[in-house]
């Protein structure tokens, strides 16, 4: 069977955003970092409340008896779903605003802010 | 039905509801928004100040959501499956600070703020910042990564929403891959607790965690995004950026976020793992993190140009002497000497002290640069002239962050001097150390901008910013004469509330 496949599966996709944040300097390639941290995150919980043959939690559809994957979870990944949208909007907006000013989106290039 | 007991949701749901109907009112008119946001921050700190009377009269306040009573909290079978909130002395000490910045912030915002520079989402995002903290202080749920995110979203459009400047977008950028990074770390804890323990409530994960190696995976990560949040080193580089380009009342909102977090940190440190934590590892990780900090911050204070920065490395050394404070009490909360309350005591107690001198400082500064368009300190002087009031209140912030006596940052310090002196020595002389190093730092900046000739003739501040001030330099000084009231009635419940309470929390929420 499938076992702790998908965990591993989650955690690479959390390594690569890291890895992306700490060697990329483009500013848009690290929004891309943090949304595939994000990605890792979110699969990691819905993985979490997967019961095998389970059905979907809906109390009123489900068959008597079947077994239904938990719901917590699901719940929790639809909020950071909506989170990381936002988030990754406000990044993305702050990025073409750096870049109006700056003309360039090399974050090395523009540390006006140091020290 | 009274509206007594529906005060902790109230005391987040109104501003929250504030924030989303405020522009709404502003298309109306502004003196209509102006007015729906004085109500709204009068009747948000009227319910934080309720809900402490409260809970230092009476205990532990309980809230559940959707539930038919606000106490019951468990369902059949013992399992908490409901949200809660838990408010126990230290959330009611948090939110006392939070109200308090938020009243000053909104106080000196009327006037500094312009209409046509965004005034009316600037106040919007206030307002849902000040929600989003007052939602992590209060819930009881490890579900609250939702209002770590709205803090963390707030915060950041608040630091870069003047996107006609280069720098706040700069900043805010930095600041925003901070904070979704940090809170994603919180996030994959919360998953791992959860996959664990099939619970997500604080109270219920902390009676089940023993300390297997997935719960010290889990703490790793909570403290590690928490601590970046929090803004100490090695994780501070946002913060000197985002503090110092926020706009003034943004700013000291920002160092009420930082408390929050550390707040997270504490009830994850003392309530959720306080009884899995049996050696004093993680109390010297704390620790040495808190004096590393206090003394990075105070050594890059001394080499700033930049008012804004200069005053944003004070407040992030602050931030080292309440980790300090609390990591002494952590180190020794199994042997449980009598010192380690009083670390505990001075820690906390300097968390609202640093909120007023912080955001004092924050506050004159917020002045300087209204009144001349610059922060740069070789480009300033001679402002006493004309800013009279403005460079009193900075002086006495000044001495306040040093730690001199008879102010409220003396009181703070020396509780944590004279208990960390009691663990180590050497603690103790590094933070002296970094004490001296600010005296010497804000004094430079206080002779600089307001001593010397007169350079230039400005408008002074206008009456509302100066009341805004005048409130948190009462503060100073109440806090400062009489520490041993505030100490007694405030500080004490809140530092037992983490030393001695989590099994008064587990009770109040598992019934017994």
């Amino acid at each position: 069977m499938i076992g702790n496949f998908p965990f591993a599966v989650c955690m690479i996709l959390i390594a690569l955003g890291l890895w992306t944040l700490l060697t990329r300097r483009n500013l848009i390639k690290l929004a891309i970092g943090i949304t595939l941290i994000e990605s890792g995150v979110n699969l990691f919980l819905v993985t979490l409340g997967y019961v095998r043959g389970g059905v979907a939690p809906i109390y009123t559809y489900a068959p008597p008896g079947a077994r239904m994957v938990l719901p917590t979870p699901q719940a929790l990944t639809l909020t950071s779903i909506v989170i990381g949208l936002a988030t990754t909007a406000l990044m993305l907006a702050f990025a073409v605003v750096i870049y109006r000013h700056r003309g360039t989106l090399d974050a090395g290039k523009i540390r006006e802010l140091k020290g | 039905m009274t509206i007594g007991i529906h005060v902790p949701i109230l005391a987040i749901a109104v501003p929250l509801l504030g924030a989303f109907a405020l522009p709404i009112f502003a298309k109306v008119h502004r003196n209509l928004r102006d007015l729906w946001a004085i109500l709204v921050a009068a009747f948000t700190c009227a319910m934080v100040v309720a809900l402490a009377v409260q809970v230092f009269t009476s205990g532990i306040q309980l809230y559940t959501l959707g539930a038919a009573s606000p106490t019951a909290t468990v369902v059949q079978g013992g399992f908490p499956i409901r949200i809660v909130l838990v408010v126990d002395g230290m959330s009611a000490f948090m939110g006392l600070i939070t109200a308090l910045v938020g009243l000053a912030s909104l106080m000196y915002a009327f006037q500094f703020l312009k209409e046509e520079q965004g005034k009316t989402l600037a106040m919007t995002l206030f307002f849902l910042l000040w929600a989003g903290m007052l939602g992590m202080e209060y819930t009881g749920d490890m579900f609250n990564f939702v209002f770590l995110e709205v803090t963390s979203i707030a915060a950041c459009a608040l630091v870069g929403y003047r996107t006609w400047e280069s720098r706040p977008p700069e900043a805010a950028f930095k600041a925003m891959a901070m904070y979704t990074v940090g809170g994603l770390l919180v996030l994959l804890a919360v998953g791992i607790l959860y996959g664990e323990y099939g619970a997500l409530n604080i109270a219920y994960l902390s009676s089940k965690i023993s300390g297997t190696p997935l719960d010290k995976v889990a703490l790793g990560l909570l403290l590690g995004g928490l601590l970046m949040k929090a803004g100490t080193v090695p994780a501070h580089m946002w913060a000197p950026d985002a503090y110092g380009e926020a706009p003034a009342q943004a700013a000291i909102v920002l160092v009420a976020n930082t408390q929050a977090s550390l707040y997270g940190l504490f009830r994850v440190l003392f309530t959720l793992y306080g009884g899995a934590l049996s050696t004093p590892a993680v109390g010297w990780l704390v620790t040495a993190l808190g004096t590393l900090t206090l003394l990075v911050a105070a050594l890059m204070a001394v080499i700033q140009t930049d008012l804004g920065r200069l005053i944003a490395y004070g407040a992030v050394s602050q931030i080292g002497y309440m980790l300090l404070g609390v990591g002494v009490g952590l180190t020794v909360i199994s042997s449980r000497p009598d010192f380690g309350l009083v670390a505990m005591k001075g820690g906390i107690f300097h968390m609202m002290n640093d909120a007023a001198t912080v955001g004092l400082l924050f506050l004159a500064a917020g002045v300087v640069k209204r009144a001349c368009g610059t922060k740069d300190l070789r480009a300033l002087g001679g402002l006493g002239h004309d800013l009279k009031w403005t460079s009193g209140f900075f002086f006495l912030g000044a001495l306040a962050l040093a730690g001199i006596p008879p102010l409220n940052g003396f009181a703070s310090k020396f509780l944590i001097y004279e208990s960390s002196f009691r663990l180590s020595p050497i603690l103790t002389a590094i933070a002296v150390l970094g004490s001296i190093l600010l005296l010497a730092v804000f004094v430079r900046a206080f002779q600089g901008v307001f001593l010397g000739p007169r350079l230039r003739t400005v408008q002074p501040a206008p009456l509302g910013m100066l009341i805004a001030m005048g409130v948190l330099a009462a503060i100073i000084l109440a806090f400062g004469l009489v520490p041993d009231f505030f100490v007694r009635h405030m500080v004490t419940p809140a530092a037992e509330a983490l030393w001695r309470g989590r099994d008064l929390y587990l009770a109040a929420v598992l019934g017994g």
